[in-house]
């Protein structure tokens, strides 16, 4: 990513982030609400035209061409709406027809992708009808199908159950460690440091800090460095008058 | 407390204008529409001061009797219009019940409809304007009417709303209700020919309705004046006593309301089963289309619309059988093919953001295009085939069929490949994905206003050629004309749908991110 920004109104959403992904990596973007990781993710993967920078993926410019560029990423959006009146078992499918795949291989897949998400049971019931979690998972899987070089997953955790989640991140290490990438952006620090190798800091739409998970701890935990980089932890004074019920 | 609710109702409201300009525009436009209604009737209530005073009661009594009972039944069908102050929200704040019923129901008389119907209640203070007891009568009923009318409509949502938590009864009753609502002209025809033979009966009605509580309010300054006061304090009690029912059916149903969340439905099918998406052709193309069709089908917005399509020539044949004319029948086939073929005007405003799948796998945009365009061709075409030839075998009249079959599919073709340009560049706003078909969609009314009749104005332009085949026919009894027609007409609309699923197919792929990024304002 070289200089990504986009200004929405008066507010700056993103004020030129530049970022290397390393091949290979799984990679973290932390940072507090509100600070860009939506937005910056959209625009890395050509979901929201940025006003300044570009994306590269794999030497392909994301916003030259999208279409050569889309084919190597599988995209988790956070906050859209999904074809809700289909089946989970359509939903995927669907995915798959629409990068021009052939039936058979996504029909193999499908079933595939349904087992390891834990929805097998569920693959006749509409979308709609999914608790939260499940429809984490079915996006998470419509983002798979095709097999792309690159994962852009924005909060693929939230409201997934543990034991899906364990399952979930175990298919993304043997996924990297098979050559793959994975960006996922999350606000739970512990997952991070557990899970990724390189991270990133992201704060009010700028960069703070990016490298290897050990390079930005610096020797504390990624929570405490965290709240060091970003600032505004307030002092744990003050509402005294919580502790007068 | 009270005085807190009613303010955040306003802030709500204004902060709504301040997301997008062009609400203000729609609720100006409604406001327009509800002034001059209100106007009308403000000046004929006060014209009435002066009219025989039993006339007066039962023309007071009577609309004030509809006013309610519209009040009752608007919501149902509407299903819940207005959840800004859906009293869900407000579970987790321990707010006295009975504030809280105060501060909704005065929150309900703002907006348009709270106001138009307080300003017609006032309204009737004037008419009564003959002594002091008529005028005091006129302004307590008014105040009664009108809260009748609130914490009828609240009782009705609340009690609905509990049974419309399941999507399932959700998406059949919002599909259903579209039925009475297209045969509305039909049934008031009907209703009204039976009250304009026995006008006689009206006076009745309204002395029978003065005595339930939705006539009672707006009975008292009538009989005060007619010099009745026991009834009218009889009617006073029943108007009181109704809405103190009502207020306590209302409290009930609110405090089960706000324990029991709503509980989503499912309807689970075992076995995998892809429908559509395993029979049609697996390129993109077809992707789209399978599910778009899914989609005519499951999504009651789609659904909705489905419907109506048989009804229309029930409506159409009704509407002749009053007058004798057949003759509005003709427009049966080029009427439907012109619906179908623009309500896909708006689909990737239906999508909403869940178009950022099609965005994120970077299909083509003709592939977009000719999918969804195809699915809608795919039942348009027999049914405006069926209507065509049911025509002229209804009439007997065969002569017109080949120019009427040009004509309607042309204009179908036609309106098919406009429609394709218009979604790929313009959003208009729509109910969204999962709320029922009737709910106010939010954002801009005024963008779509113009979107919409920007289009129709285009689409008409660009059937000219048929339509002045079918009336050179008609002139000169010429059937050659019709043949012609039968032969340009989809011809033309074949080519310029070609041209439309290119031309929406380009700028979708070039503008996808920014069409994404105007349906996300909307969710």
């Amino acid at each position: 990513m070289r200089g990504l920004a986009k200004r929405f109104g008066e507010k700056i959403a993103v004020d030129g982030i530049s970022l290397d992904v390393p091949p290979g990596s799984f990679f973290g973007i932390v940072g507090p609400n509100g600070a860009g990781k939506t937005t910056t993710l959209f625009m890395a993967t050509g979901l929201l035209r940025p006003d300044f920078g570009t994306a590269l993926v794999h030497g392909i410019d994301v916003w030259a061409e999208p279409l050569a560029a889309k084919k190597l990423m599988g995209i988790l959006p956070d906050g859209v709406k999904l074809f809700d009146r289909l089946t989970g078992e359509q939903l995927i499918t669907y995915a798959g027809l629409l990068r021009g795949m052939d039936r058979d291989v996504v029909a193999s897949r499908v079933g595939e992708l349904l087992d390891a998400m834990d929805l097998a049971r569920d693959a006749g019931t509409l979308v709609v009808d999914y608790s939260a979690g499940m429809t984490k998972k079915i996006a998470l899987a419509t983002a798979l199908i095709h097999a792309p070089r690159l994962l852009v997953l924005d909060e693929p955790f939230e409201a997934v159950d543990p034991v899906s989640a364990a399952n979930i991140r175990s298919i993304l290490d043997s996924y990297v460690a098979s050559g793959g990438t994975v960006i996922v952006s999350s606000h739970v620090m512990d997952l991070v440091q557990r899970m990724c190798d390189h991270v990133a800091v992201v704060a009010g739409g700028r960069l703070l800090a990016a490298g290897t998970i050990d390079e930005v701890r610096a020797g504390a935990s990624l929570e405490d460095r965290f709240v060091q980089l970003v600032g505004g932890r307030s002092r744990t004074e003050g509402l005294e008058w919580l502790r007068t019920f | 407390m009270v005085a807190h609710l009613l303010r955040l109702k306003l802030t709500l409201l204004r902060n709504g204008f301040r997301r997008s300009p062009w609400q203000l525009v729609g609720l100006a436009i409604a406001g327009l529409y509800a002034l001059g209604l209100v106007g009308t009737l403000v000046v004929a209530l006060v014209l009435l001061r002066t009219a025989d005073p039993a006339l007066v009661q039962t023309a007071v009594v009577l609309g004030g009797s509809a006013a309610v009972l519209g009040w009752a039944v608007v919501p149902v069908v509407a299903s819940a219009t207005d959840m800004t102050l859906d009293p869900a929200r407000f579970t987790s704040f321990a707010i006295p019940m009975k504030q809280m019923l105060a501060g909704l129901a005065l929150g309900g008389l703002i907006g348009v409809p709270g106001l138009a119907t307080t300003l017609v209640a006032l309204a009737t203070v004037v008419t009564w304007s003959r002594g002091v007891l008529p005028v005091l009568g006129a302004l307590a009923g008014a105040v009664l009417g009108v809260l009748t009318c609130v914490v009828v409509a609240k009782v009705v949502t609340t009690a609905t709303a509990s049974l419309a938590s399941s999507r399932r009864f959700r998406d059949i009753s919002a599909v259903a209700f579209m039925v009475p609502l297209v045969l509305l002209g039909p049934i008031i025809a009907g209703v009204g020919q039976g009250i304009s033979n026995s006008t006689a009966f009206l006076p009745d009605l309204a002395r029978a309705l003065s005595w339930t509580p939705l006539g009672a309010p707006w009975a008292l300054a009538g009989d005060l004046h007619a010099g009745e006061s026991g009834p009218a304090a009889l009617k006073l009690l029943v108007s009181c006593a109704a809405i103190a029912v009502l207020a306590w059916c209302w409290k009930l149903l609110l405090e089960r309301a706000l324990v029991t969340p709503p509980y989503a439905g499912t309807g689970k099918r075992k076995g995998s089963r892809l429908g559509l998406l395993g029979l049609l052709p697996a390129v993109p193309a077809g992707a789209v289309m399978a599910r778009s069709l899914t989609y005519w089908f499951r999504d009651p917005r789609y659904s909705g619309s489905l419907v109506v399509i048989p009804l229309l020539p029930v409506v159409l044949v009704f509407q002749g059988a009053q007058t004798g004319d057949y003759f509005s029948l003709a427009f049966l086939a080029p009427i439907s093919a012109f619906i179908i073929a623009w309500s896909i005007s708006a689909d990737v405003s239906y999508d909403n953001t869940a178009f950022a799948l099609h965005l994120a796998t970077g299909v083509s945009g003709v592939a977009d295009r000719l999918g969804r365009a195809l699915a809608c061709l795919a039942f348009a075409l027999p049914v405006v085939v069926v209507f065509a030839v049911g025509y002229s075998g209804f009439t007997g009249d065969w002569t017109g069929l080949p120019g009427q079959l040009g004509l309607s599919l042309g204009i179908l073709f036609t309106g098919l490949g406009l429609a394709s340009v218009v979604s790929a560049r313009y959003t208009v706003a729509v109910p969204l994905p999962g709320d029922s078909p009737f709910k106010k969609p939010p954002g801009n009314v005024g963008q779509t206003l113009a979107v919409q009749f920007g289009g129709m104005l285009v689409l008409l332009v660009l059937v000219l050629p048929e339509a002045a085949l079918v009336i050179a026919q008609l002139v000169t009894g010429n059937g050659l004309f019709g043949w012609i027609n039968l032969v340009a007409g989809p011809a033309l609309g074949l080519v310029l749908f070609v041209a439309g699923v290119r031309l929406g197919g380009k700028w979708l792929d070039a503008r996808g991110p920014e069409l994404l990024a105007q349906v996300a304002v909307n969710r």
